[in-house]
């Protein structure tokens, strides 16, 4: 029998016991929506663990540290133990590669680049009028906005990257002011190091010390004020190409512009004959966490020590893929005794269609036909019960999401969707639930196939 | 004509009660020539519907051959069985066995969709054969909802359909009064005469078969106990002057 003619069998065929074959197929529909359902919450929450993550900044960046003489420490530590094998071979210390002005823009210049920039922090004296503190200052790039960690702030981001304003750490704004909100359009004065590169300056050491002082710098005291605009609880500097620990953070280009003295910039003119800048670290921002691991190795075999935290992310996947594993048999019990519901049915319409299936078989159907009809019924009752089932699940998601973000606003924190059925998976729980139609009409198809027609007929 | 479209030979069946073995049909052997009208005669439990269920391919003989156009359906496998029945071969119950959830028309159309023939030609198809049996204004009916004679004459427009060469009729009038018996094996006769067709008919009505058919052929516990052809001229007269009579307008729409 064609196909068509199958079907439209199959579907008068369930038509005619209508109850039974309805309250069969919302049995399936109940499992599938319930293997929906705890799927759908693995994937939304998976889903806004990565996003979270990833406006953390954490996993769509490359940290980029200059690569030195036998120094496996500090950041360079996670990258270069990838390359232990080449040290080993070569034991010889490598040249300094220093990140200067011409590095970042080869970095800027690589494929699904969207920013680079340096680690700027200092060391700050900070002032608001009576009130001194020796503090951390971060410079926060203008992607930063987008991190999350600004989003439950006091006051606003910086208006522009340029802008000379700054922004407190809510327990620094506290130790400035005991409130806080007061300190907003207030200025705050900052006194740090100026690395100072001037040609009278390498005059002055020549002359000084008799001999070439080319790379040489000099450091002097400057004093400058910010408007203080923001006020922020979290602590954004991780990630951002800093690990924690600043209070004060100022706009990146603002804060270049101070051309502050930093803790590596000896390392760095010792290697350094021209005396050019360089920077200590580059965080090299990617379009998306997926791009990480080529921009990682483009720059590594630029002779960069680079590491990510792509590791950390799939560990994350992983685990992910048990939780997803235990909602999805979790789920799939609901379906299990769906199937056994569907097997039942058959198995009645067997005992209930015995003449008419020795009829077909006098007509001529084949054993294959009966079986293909039986099949097409499980199977029909399948794709209904999964389509049902997939918009119940999505339903039963969408009420979760609901409570969910109910409960977080009442607690002042933003909504979150915590379930989501992507396209995927409303598609294979269509296909998983006529699979195991399929599989529940195995039985009754053999049995109703086997039947011989001869004692079919004879039935009353 | 020749040689016998259909013959059996030796053939016996053989069923299994509990403990001990009942023989329904006993080395019974019968040759059935083409375009010919056979009656199976013979008490209730002579063994006539189980040859005819062995003959039209429903069942299989414990021993013997059966050929039919050269082929031992004894030795074909399930699958060209189920072709056989489909293609050459058409059966008539007593009961009519007409789905009941499905009408006339569904009905008629269930073999042109198990031999999988072409969407366009089904309906053409359908018509013809309930116009051959004067059924083509009940077609959207259920069968609940048509009489004993015209469920039965819609049972033979379903045999009809896929054009077979031989029609096996088991107690076709057994539930009908005698006037619609008499309309069901004037339709038979007809499609043997007009149509070419082989009938082999199971009745305990000896009057109606020696009326109608060519041949009786007369089994008692499992046995064939007589095999004699009829007067040509008591049947084709009888049968003629009825047919004449009561069935000419859907003879012509035929």
């Amino acid at each position: 029998m064609k196909a068509r003619d199958l079907a439209e069998l199959a579907l008068r065929n369930l038509r005619e016991a209508l109850l039974r074959n309805a309250l069969t197929t919302l049995g399936v529909a109940v499992g599938v929506a319930s293997l929906v359902a705890m799927l759908s919450l693995g994937v939304g929450l998976q889903n806004l663990a990565s996003q979270r993550l990833t406006r953390s900044g954490l996993f769509d960046a490359v940290f980029v540290t200059a690569r030195s003489f036998g120094d496996r420490g500090g950041l360079s530590r996670e990258g270069s133990s990838r390359d232990n094998s080449d040290s080993r071979q070569n034991p010889e210390p490598q040249e300094l590669k220093l990140l200067d002005e011409d590095t970042r823009q080869a970095f800027a210049r690589l494929p699904n680049v969207t920013e680079v920039y340096p680690q700027i922090r200092f060391v700050a004296d900070a002032r608001y009028g009576e009130t001194k503190r020796q503090t951390m200052v971060l410079a926060l790039p203008d992607s930063s906005r987008r991190s999350g960690a600004f989003d439950a702030m006091k006051g606003t981001f910086f208006s522009s990257s340029a802008a000379q304003e700054a922004i407190l750490q809510m327990d620094f704004a506290k130790e400035l002011n005991p409130q806080p909100e007061s300190l907003i359009g207030k200025e705050l004065t900052l006194r740090y190091m100026e690395r100072s590169t001037s040609a009278s300056d390498a005059e002055l050491m020549n002359a000084l010390t008799g001999s070439d002082n080319s790379g040489a710098i000099s450091v002097l005291p400057r004093i400058k004020k910010f408007r203080i605009i923001g006020i922020t609880d979290s602590d954004p500097s991780a990630g951002l190409g800093g690990f924690g620990g600043a209070r004060v953070f100022l706009p990146l280009q603002v804060a270049e512009g101070l051309h502050v003295a930093q803790p590596g910039d000896f390392r760095t003119m010792l290697a350094s004959e021209s005396g050019k800048p360089s920077y200590m670290a580059l965080t090299v921002r990617t379009k998306s966490p997926n791009d990480v691991p080529k921009v990682e190795d483009a720059i590594k075999k630029m002779g960069y020590s680079a590491f990510s935290l792509m590791d950390a992310a799939r560990s994350l996947r992983l685990v992910f893929a048990v939780f997803d594993l235990f909602l999805g048999l979790f789920g799939s019990l609901a379906l299990t005794v769906a199937s056994l519901g569907i097997i039942n049915t058959l198995v009645m319409a067997i005992l209930e269609r015995r003449r008419e299936i020795g009829i077909l078989k006098a007509l001529g159907a084949s054993d294959k036909d009966v079986k293909s009809l039986f099949f097409a019924e499980a199977a029909a009752m399948g794709f209904f019960g999964g389509i049902l089932g997939v918009t119940f699940g999505w339903l039963i998601g969408q009420a979760l999401t609901l409570g969910a973000s109910l409960y977080l606003r009442s607690r002042d924190l933003p909504g979150v969707s915590v379930s989501h059925v992507p396209w995927w998976l409303g598609l294979s729980a269509v296909a998983f639930a006529v699979v195991v139609s399929l599989a529940a009409g195995l039985y009754p198809a053999a049995r109703a196939a086997k039947l011989n027609p001869v004692e079919a007929l004879r039935y009353e | 004509m020749d040689g016998p479209l259909l013959s059996a030979q030796s053939v016996t069946r053989e069923y299994r009660l509990g403990g001990s073995t009942v023989c329904a049909v006993s080395d019974v052997s019968l040759s059935v020539a083409g375009g010919e009208f056979v009656a199976l005669l013979g008490s209730s439990g002579s063994g006539k519907s189980t040859l005819l269920n062995l003959l039209a391919g429903l069942d299989r003989p414990t021993s013997g051959a059966i050929f039919v156009q050269g082929r031992n359906l004894a030795q074909l496998s399930p699958i060209e069985l189920a072709r056989y029945r489909r293609q050459t071969a058409a059966m008539v119950f007593q009961s009519f066995n007409l789905l009941p959830r499905m009408t006339l028309e569904e009905n008629v159309e269930l073999p042109l969709r198990l031999e999988e023939v072409d969407r366009h030609e089904r309906s053409a198809r359908v018509t013809e054969a309930l116009e051959r049996v004067g059924l083509a204004q009940r077609r959207h009916h259920r069968p609940s909802e048509l009489s004993g004679g015209e469920q039965q004459r819609g049972a033979i427009a379903r045999a009809l359909v896929n054009r077979p060469r031989v029609l096996f009729a088991d107690e076709p009038t057994g539930n009908l009064d005698s006037k619609n018996g008499d309309h069901i094996l004037e339709l038979l006769h007809e499609l043997q005469s007009v149509l070419r067709m082989t009938i082999v008919m199971v009745t305990h009505e000896r009057p109606l078969a020696e009326r109608y058919a060519q041949r009786l052929v007369i089994l008692s516990d499992g046995k064939l106990i007589s095999d004699q052809p009829l007067s040509p001229s008591a049947t084709r007269g009888a049968a003629a002057s009825v047919t004449a009579s009561e069935r000419a307008p859907s003879g012509a729409s035929a």
